[in-house]
C-alpha cells in the first residue's frame, strides 16, 4: 500500500538557540508523523517549541537559532512515494522551490505578512510566475480560483491589503498559500487575532483543503477548543518535546498524559454545570535550563520520585497513540530516587 | 435613590476624523449605551466582536474618554463634574486592568515600584514593615509567591504573572469595581482559570467587575450579567445563562453558534451560514438596526427604525434590541 508511508516524518528534531548564557534548546528531540489527508494538531502553551518546530521544517530558522540534530523526510510526490527528501538537508535554493510548491505556510499574523504596496492579484502572481511560468490567462484563471475557494470573489484581486479587513487577509493568505496545490500546508496560529464568526469562517476554510483538495495540513494553536473542532490527530506540546500524541478524540475523550488532563480541564466550556476550572499552578520552565527527569515534573500533580530522576521514554499505547510519562511505563521503577 | 455603585446613563462617544482630504469623518464607538451597577457584588460581563466599541466604553466608565453625550454616575454623581478630590477618591474605588501585560509596565522600574507608589499615594499603610506586609499579602492572594517576583524587572515576568501583578495591585486597593479589558486575551490556558477564579473569589469578598472580552466561553464561566454589543449599540442583555443558552438576537446567536465546542464529537454540521462575513463590508445607517445588513431574519421595518429594548423571555431575565420579538413585527403574528 503506497499511501502508508506518511507524508512527513520528523525525528528526533531539536532546534537549539545558541547564547553567550548556553544553548536555548526551543525544540529538544521531537518524533512526529503527519499523514497524507489529515489536520495534525500541534497545541501547547506559549514557549513549548510549536512555532520553532513548523520554522524548522520550514528551514526559517535565522542565527543564532540552528537545527541541532533530526530528520524531516517529506514525500510530496503522489506518483512516486517512496522518493523523499529530507528538508534539514536541503540547501537554500532547493528549498525555494519546494516552498509554496509542494510546502506551504500560513505565518503567525498573517495578516502582517502581506506587501502593503502591492496589489493581492500582483502577489499571487509572483508566486505563480516564479514556480510555474504561464501565459496571463493561465495565472489569472488559477489566482481567481484560488480566491473562489477561500470563499473571496475575484474582484478582491485589485486591492490593496489595507482595503480588506483581518479575515479577508487571512483568507487571502490561504488562498496564498494553496495558488500551486502543495501536499503540505502548515498553519501558525492562523486564527487568534480573529474574532469568532471570522475564526469559523476561517476553520471551514482550512477544513474544506483537506475535504475538496486533498490537502494535508499542520495546524498550529494554543487554543485547545480549537483543536477538537478541527483537527484529526494532534500533539500536545510542552517544553520543547511531546508530552502525548493521538487522535483528537483519543486526547479529549481519555486524555493520558497528567498535564494533558490538567490543559484541558483548564479550558472553560459553553453550557453545562459550572465547575471551578483547575489551573496549571507554577510557571513555565526556561529553554536554557529544563528541568531533569520529566520537563513537566515541578508543575504536575502525579509526580513521583522517578520523574525528578530519569527523563521519561515515549510509550506506544496503542495505535499509534504516544505518552511520554513514567506512569505509563512498565519497566520503570517509579520510587528511584535522583542519583 | 435606588442604591446603585454606577450608573451608565444613554452614553454616546465620538471620535472626529480630522483627514486632510476627506474632510470630517466621525465614528460613533459607543452609540447611546444604558446600564446600571447594582452596589451588591456583581460581575458584569460585556461581549462583542472587535470594534463593537467594548473597550472605549470600558475607557469612558474609567474617565480616560470624553463622552459626547450622555452621563457616567458613580453612586449618583456624574464623572463630569468630578474635582480633583473627587477623582482621587473614585482612582481609590475603581481599578483597572489592562489587556496587554507587557505594555503596562515601566521596563526601568522594578515590580515593587508598582505596587509601593501605590502604598504611598493612597497611604494605604502606615509604616515600612506594614507595607510589606500588605504586598506579599496581595501576592498571595493572586497565587504569586512573594520571593518569585519582587525585585525582578517587567521582563523577567511572564504575561500571566504579571497581569497577576495587576490583580494584586488592584486587591490592595479593595475596590468596589474593576473594569477589566480584555485581561486573558494575552496569556496562557493554564494561566486563564487562575484569571478567572480570582475574579469569582474577589466578587465573593464584595469586588464588583466589569469582564470585557470577545470570548463567551470564559464569559459563561464567571456567569453574573451579560451585556452584548454590535457596531457601538448593546443589542441584548440579561442574566448570562439564559443569554447564552437561549440567544434571542440573531446577532447573539452568530457569536455563540461561532464558539467551538470543546468536545470533538460535536462539531459544526453546517456550513457556515452566508451572513456570517466580515463587519467592515457593510455601511450602517443611523435609522436602522446595526446588524440589518447581516441579519437572516431582517424585516422591513429593521432597515428604517431602530429596534427599542424589549423582553425577550418569559422570565423577564433577557432584554433584546430586535424587532422579532416585538408584538407589532413579531413574525409569527403576521
Amino acid at each position: 500500500m503506497a499511501d502508508a508511508r506518511p507524508l512527513l516524518t520528523i525525528e528526533d528534531m531539536r532546534i537549539h538557540y545558541d547564547s553567550v548564557r548556553g544553548s536555548y534548546k526551543v525544540v529538544d528531540g521531537v518524533d512526529i508523523e503527519v499523514h497524507r489527508n489529515e489536520i495534525f494538531g500541534l497545541a501547547g502553551e506559549s514557549g513549548c517549541g510549536k512555532s520553532t518546530l513548523v520554522e524548522g521544517i520550514l528551514r526559517l530558522i535565522e542565527p543564532p537559532g540552528h537545527i541541532r540534530s533530526g530528520t524531516a523526510l517529506f514525500r510530496p510526490f503522489p506518483e512516486d512515494p517512496e522518493r523523499s527528501l529530507d528538508l534539514v538537508q536541503l540547501d537554500y535554493h532547493a528549498m525555494r522551490e519546494i516552498r509554496w510548491k509542494h510546502l506551504s505556510y500560513i505565518p503567525q499574523g498573517s495578516m502582517n505578512s502581506l506587501n502593503p504596496v502591492m496589489r493581492i492579484r500582483d502577489q499571487m502572481t509572483d508566486v505563480v510566475m516564479h514556480h510555474e511560468p504561464g501565459g496571463q490567462d493561465e495565472v489569472s484563471r488559477n489566482i481567481a480560483a484560488a480566491l473562489e475557494m477561500v470563499g473571496l470573489p475575484e474582484s478582491l484581486g485589485v486591492l490593496y491589503p489595507h482595503e480588506l479587513s483581518g479575515g479577508m487577509k487571512q483568507r487571502v493568505c490561504i488562498a496564498m498559500a494553496m495558488l500551486l496545490q502543495p501536499a503540505l500546508v502548515m498553519a501558525d496560529e492562523p486564527t487568534t487575532a480573529l474574532d469568532v464568526n471570522v475564526q469559523r469562517a476561517v476553520l471551514e476554510t482550512i477544513a474544506h483543503l483537506r475535504d475538496q483538495m486533498g490537502a494535508t495540513v499542520i495546524f498550529v494553536s494554543h487554543d485547545l477548543a480549537v483543536h477538537a473542532e478541527l483537527v484529526d490527530r494532534m500533539a500536545i506540546m510542552y517544553a520543547g518535546v511531546v508530552m502525548e500524541l493521538g487522535t483528537v478524540y483519543e486526547i479529549f475523550d481519555n486524555p493520558q498524559h497528567p498535564y494533558t488532563k490538567r490543559l484541558i480541564h483548564s479550558i472553560p466550556a459553553l453550557g453545562g454545570p459550572r465547575e471551578r476550572l483547575d489551573s496549571i499552578p507554577g510557571m513555565a520552565p526556561s529553554p536554557l535550563a529544563w528541568p531533569p527527569g520529566c520537563r513537566f515534573h515541578p508543575r504536575c500533580p502525579d509526580a513521583v520520585p522517578a520523574c525528578s530522576a530519569v527523563t521519561p521514554r515515549t510509550i506506544e499505547l496503542d495505535s499509534g497513540r504516544k505518552v511520554t510519562c513514567h506512569l505509563f511505563d512498565p519497566d520503570i521503577d517509579l520510587e528511584q530516587s535522583p542519583a | 435613590m435606588k442604591d446603585v455603585l454606577l450608573t451608565v446613563d444613554r452614553l454616546s462617544v465620538v471620535f472626529r476624523d480630522t483627514g486632510l482630504f476627506q474632510g470630517n469623518k466621525t465614528t460613533v464607538a459607543v452609540d447611546d449605551v444604558s446600564f446600571e451597577i447594582p452596589s451588591e457584588p456583581t460581575l458584569v460581563t460585556i461581549v462583542g466582536e472587535s470594534g463593537s466599541g467594548k473597550s472605549t466604553l470600558a475607557r469612558t466608565i474609567l474617565g480616560l474618554q470624553q463622552a459626547a453625550s450622555g452621563t457616567v454616575c458613580y453612586r449618583n454623581r456624574d464623572l463630569a463634574g468630578f474635582r480633583r478630590a473627587d477623582w482621587h477618591a473614585f482612582r481609590r474605588e475603581v481599578q483597572p486592568v489592562f489587556q496587554d501585560p507587557y505594555a503596562t509596565y515601566n521596563p526601568f522600574y522594578r515590580i515593587d515600584r508598582v505596587l509601593k507608589v501605590l502604598v504611598r499615594k493612597f497611604a494605604l499603610a502606615s509604616n515600612d514593615s506594614d507595607a510589606e506586609a500588605l504586598i506579599e499579602d496581595a501576592l498571595r492572594a493572586v497565587d504569586l509567591r512573594p520571593q518569585d517576583v519582587l525585585g525582578r524587572y517587567p521582563h523577567q515576568l511572564s504575561g500571566g504573572e504579571r497581569q497577576r501583578v495587576m490583580l494584586a495591585r488592584v486587591y490592595m486597593m479593595k475596590p468596589k469595581l474593576i473594569v477589566a479589558d480584555e485581561p486573558i486575551s494575552m496569556i496562557d490556558a493554564a494561566l486563564r482559570a487562575l484569571f478567572l477564579n480570582i475574579l469569582l473569589d474577589f466578587r465573593d469578598q464584595g469586588i464588583s467587575s466589569i469582564f470585557i472580552t470577545h470570548n463567551l466561553a470564559t464569559a459563561y464561566y464567571l456567569g453574573g450579567r451579560i451585556m452584548v454589543m454590535c457596531r457601538g449599540r448593546m443589542i441584548e442583555h440579561g442574566d448570562m445563562d439564559q443569554v447564552v443558552l437561549h440567544p434571542s438576537h440573531p446577532y447573539t446567536q452568530l457569536l455563540i453558534d461561532s464558539v467551538p465546542s470543546h468536545n470533538p464529537h460535536h462539531r459544526w454540521q453546517e456550513e457556515r451560514s452566508e451572513y456570517a462575513v466580515d463587519a467592515s463590508e457593510f455601511v450602517f445607517s443611523e435609522q436602522a438596526c446595526v446588524f440589518e445588513a447581516r441579519c437572516p431574519h431582517a424585516m422591513d421595518i429593521c432597515h428604517h427604525q431602530r429596534p427599542p429594548f424589549v423582553t425577550a423571555d418569559t422570565k423577564a431575565s433577557q432584554q433584546s434590541a430586535c424587532f422579532l420579538y416585538h408584538d407589532a413585527y413579531r413574525p409569527d403574528q403576521a
